[in-house]
């Protein structure tokens, strides 16, 4: 017996409010749907539930000291943000940094990267309900994280780079730390890749969803993995190549299909390419003093502080200082391989700080208030590539050592503007592999 | 002591006992904490051992608030309603120094502490706590469940 | 902000003399209505009246050798403490795909009227950014679709990057009640 159509139902549309705390929506967003059965008829997104006043922040604090509000940026790749911050008060400064130091930003820079796209491909499988991937990825990132907590001291917050250098060399048998960990991302990846790339109940939900045409997401200004997506092989790395970019071979993937499954694609092929890019670097970074044979005596900074008291300062520049462990990677030998010599910028050895007077000068000239880094007048505007795409800095100075206005231009803000051109005549189930491809980053969106 | 009396500390004790041991907690993620809060719930250090395994997403499931990452003054009603929406007997762990006192953060827009919000049972401290600190503080959570008056 | 030429060694390949074409083809067609034009470490700058912005915008986005498809970023500085007068600039990136370079439009604004022409019709992203700046500095924008607070909340007095905006101004919509 054919069902009788039930004229009484109301139609009207409903509203639906997904957010802010949402399991699927990573970090806080809220999006306000409109819906005609289960397809979105419209949707308004609203955001700001993170802000918290970077730009602000950074025009009371120093230079350097922007450097860890930077690292909460896009959290789960903050070393890119340090670097294109540094790079951006160095472009005001007209330094140059030294061989040695570029190959190790663009080192850390890209296993960042890979740390930031497999977080992103393990959350939005997870949201699909394919589990198994995200405990897979989140276990590689794990890995590479003991290799940046090696480098850095920290796991997630790192505060790497300083203005004319980085915090520290890297530590001795980095490369082959670097083989071994790769060696399991690379398993994990294959066994990601089995998982999910023709599992067809993953392709389903991601291929032609979510879709946006090239014009538009080039009028929303989309940049990164979702630009190239749509088949513009537009990376900032190759466009306006920053540090030593023009000096390792790497592709940059693109996909034509304008959708999820494409995003999926191009990020999968970038983490294969930012592996080869750190492989490469190893062989032509500049050597360090890690492998010189450290010769002289070892000393406690405290003895030589007190050595220096008593006048018997002539000999100690030559001393080698035994560091804490915090500051591994900075004896004098490597400071001058990490760090541009400019004493107006960088903060001196620690052997000439504790043994003679004019490396005390100098360190306290930089870290008393007023005196500091003082770029000359002027504006810059310095991009990178951020895992999410195009990072951009504007750095305004005024000659004094606090930053008169820093603004970031943050990759996911125009994502998350044009997310409504993705869901919009969708059905509401697809908003959440659309919203995971996009890989919003409160932190970043919100500042 | 009586013989009653006898029974219902015994039977207290068991009630804390299946209590701590059952935490399904509320993930309420906003911030940076929150990749070390995936960190933890993952293979590597796995919350599953101390039964804290299951996040629930909605309030009225869970007995546990995690307030992981900084709260904004958008964000705190929100935070207020879910707390409020939770069933008793609830607990609230504060994670990362953002949700304990705002951390660095001391401008417009961050609140200084949640306990300005809502109550809270633990701090965990750290910018955002490593695992090793996540897992502490869920044990003295855990502790304080077992020993709590009821 | 002088007529500098120096270029930071890492964009001496990135910026190629196509900077200045940009420069030169706003002077060009523009010649009294571009107020100030300069490159500063590589960075090219165009400085334009407010009444001008919109014809300039389209200048900029379809003349084909310029082709400006993308607005990488839009926001505003307060100059207060650098006493600069008007006290306000509204600061656009732009970047072409097609050609791959980059140009910096600022338009000065007073305090006494802060307001510019929306650009939402050129670029659908300015929509966002425009309504950030409003949240943020105060600025409007006319004939804007929806011009409302983006990050802050409706009930926040004051506009935050302003330089007279005290850092650690609370403005909080709940308190404890235990």
């Amino acid at each position: 017996m054919a069902a009788e159509p039930i004229r009484e139902t109301r139609t009207d549309n409903m509203m639906l409010n997904m957010g802010p705390s949402h399991p699927a929506m990573h970090g806080v967003i809220r999006i306000v749907v409109e819906l005609d059965g289960e397809t979105v008829v419209s949707s308004d997104t609203e955001i700001g539930y993170l802000h918290r006043a970077f730009e602000k922040e950074a025009e009371n604090a120093t230079y350097n000291q922007v450097f860890p509000y930077t690292d909460r940026l896009n959290y789960v790749s903050p070393i890119i943000n340090n670097v294109g911050y540094a790079l951006a008060v160095e472009k005001l400064l007209g330094l140059e940094v030294t061989e040695r130091c570029k190959y190790i930003r663009v080192l850390m820079s890209e296993i960042s990267r890979v740390c930031d796209h497999l977080t992103c491909i393990g959350a939005s499988a997870m949201e699909l309900g394919a589990m198994s991937a995200f405990l897979y990825m989140i276990e590689a990132r794990e890995f590479l994280w003991e290799l940046v907590e090696q480098v850095t001291g920290a796991r997630l917050t790192i505060a790497y780079c300083r203005v004319g250098g980085v915090k520290a060399d890297l530590p001795e048998n980095f490369e082959q730390e670097v083989a071994t960990r790769f060696q399991k991302v690379r398993e994990v990846l294959k066994d990601v890749d089995g998982l999910l790339t023709r599992n067809r109940i993953f392709i389903e939900r991601m291929d032609g969803v979510g879709v946006i045409s090239k014009e538009e997401a080039i009028d929303y200004s989309f940049t990164g993995p979702m630009l190239r997506g749509c088949g513009v092989p537009y990376d900032v790395r190759k466009a306006n190549p920053y540090l030593v970019y023009d000096q390792v071979s790497f592709e940059v993937p693109t996909q034509t299909g304008c959708d999820n499954y494409s995003r999926y694609l191009v990020r999968m092929a970038e983490i294969v390419q930012s592996m080869r890019i750190v492989e490469q670097c190893f062989p032509k970074m500049p050597k360090g003093p890690i492998n010189v044979d450290h010769a002289g005596n070892v000393m406690e900074p405290a003895d030589m502080v007190d050595t220096a008291k008593i006048g018997k300062t002539h000999d100690l520049p030559l001393i080698q200082l035994e560091l804490s462990p915090n500051l591994e990677g900075l004896e004098k030998k490597q400071h001058r391989e990490v760090m541009a010599p400019d004493k107006g910028v960088v903060l001196p050895a620690k052997n000439d700080t504790y043994g003679n007077i004019e490396g005390l000068m100098n360190h306290f000239m930089l870290i008393m208030e007023g005196w500091g880094i003082q770029p000359p007048v002027g504006e810059v505007y310095q991009a990178v590539e951020g895992a999410n795409g195009e990072l951009g800095y504007y750095v305004v100075s005024d000659g004094m050592d606090k930053p008169y206005r820093v603004r970031v231009r943050p990759p996911c803000f125009a994502f998350v503007a044009g997310l409504h051109k993705m869901i919009d005549g969708g059905m509401i189930a697809d908003v959440i592999p659309t919203f995971g491809s996009i890989n919003m980053i409160a932190g970043e969106l919100d500042r | 002591m009586g013989v009653s009396d006898f029974f219902t500390s015994k039977l207290d004790h068991i009630v804390g006992w299946a209590r701590k041991y059952s935490i399904f907690q509320y993930p309420f993620v906003t911030a940076c904490c929150g990749m070390e809060y995936m960190a933890t719930a993952c293979s590597h250090y796995d919350v599953d051992r101390f039964g804290a395994g299951l996040p629930r997403f909605s309030p009225r499931q869970s007995d546990v608030l995690f307030v992981v990452g900084t709260i904004s003054h958008k964000m705190a009603p929100v935070l207020r309603t879910i707390y409020d929406q939770m069933c008793e007997p609830k607990w609230v762990v504060a994670f990362g120094v953002c949700t304990c006192t705002g951390g660095f953060y001391d401008n417009y827009s961050t609140v200084q502490g949640i306990d300005t919000v809502i109550p809270v049972d633990v701090y965990i401290p750290g910018c955002p706590p490593r695992p090793e600190t996540v897992l502490d503080g869920l044990i003295r959570l855990q502790d304080k469940i077992q020993h709590q008056k009821r | 902000m002088s007529e500098t030429t120096s270029v930071t060694p890492e964009s001496t390949s990135s910026q190629p003399p196509a900077e200045s074409l940009v420069l030169r083809k706003l002077r060009e067609r523009f010649p009294d209505r571009v107020l100030e034009t300069h490159t500063h470490r590589g960075d090219a700058t165009a400085v334009v009246p407010r009444d001008a912005a919109h014809e300039i915008f389209r200048f900029l986005k379809e003349d084909e050798d310029l082709s400006f498809e993308m607005l990488t970023d839009l926001t505003a500085v307060d100059y207060l403490k650098m006493k600069k007068s008007p006290r306000f600039e509204v600061v656009y990136h732009l970047y072409s795909l097609t050609h791959n370079h980059r140009v910096r439009i600022k338009i000065p604004v007073t305090e006494a009227q802060p307001e510019v022409d929306s650009i939402v019709s050129f670029w659908s992203i300015a929509n966002w950014y425009e309504r950030e700046v409003w949240d943020m500095f105060g600025i409007r924008f006319r004939g804007h679709p929806d011009l409302r607070r983006i990050l802050l909340y409706e009930e926040f007095k004051g506009h935050p990057l302003r330089k007279d905006y005290p850092k650690n101004k609370r403005q909080p919509l709940v308190t404890a009640k235990m």
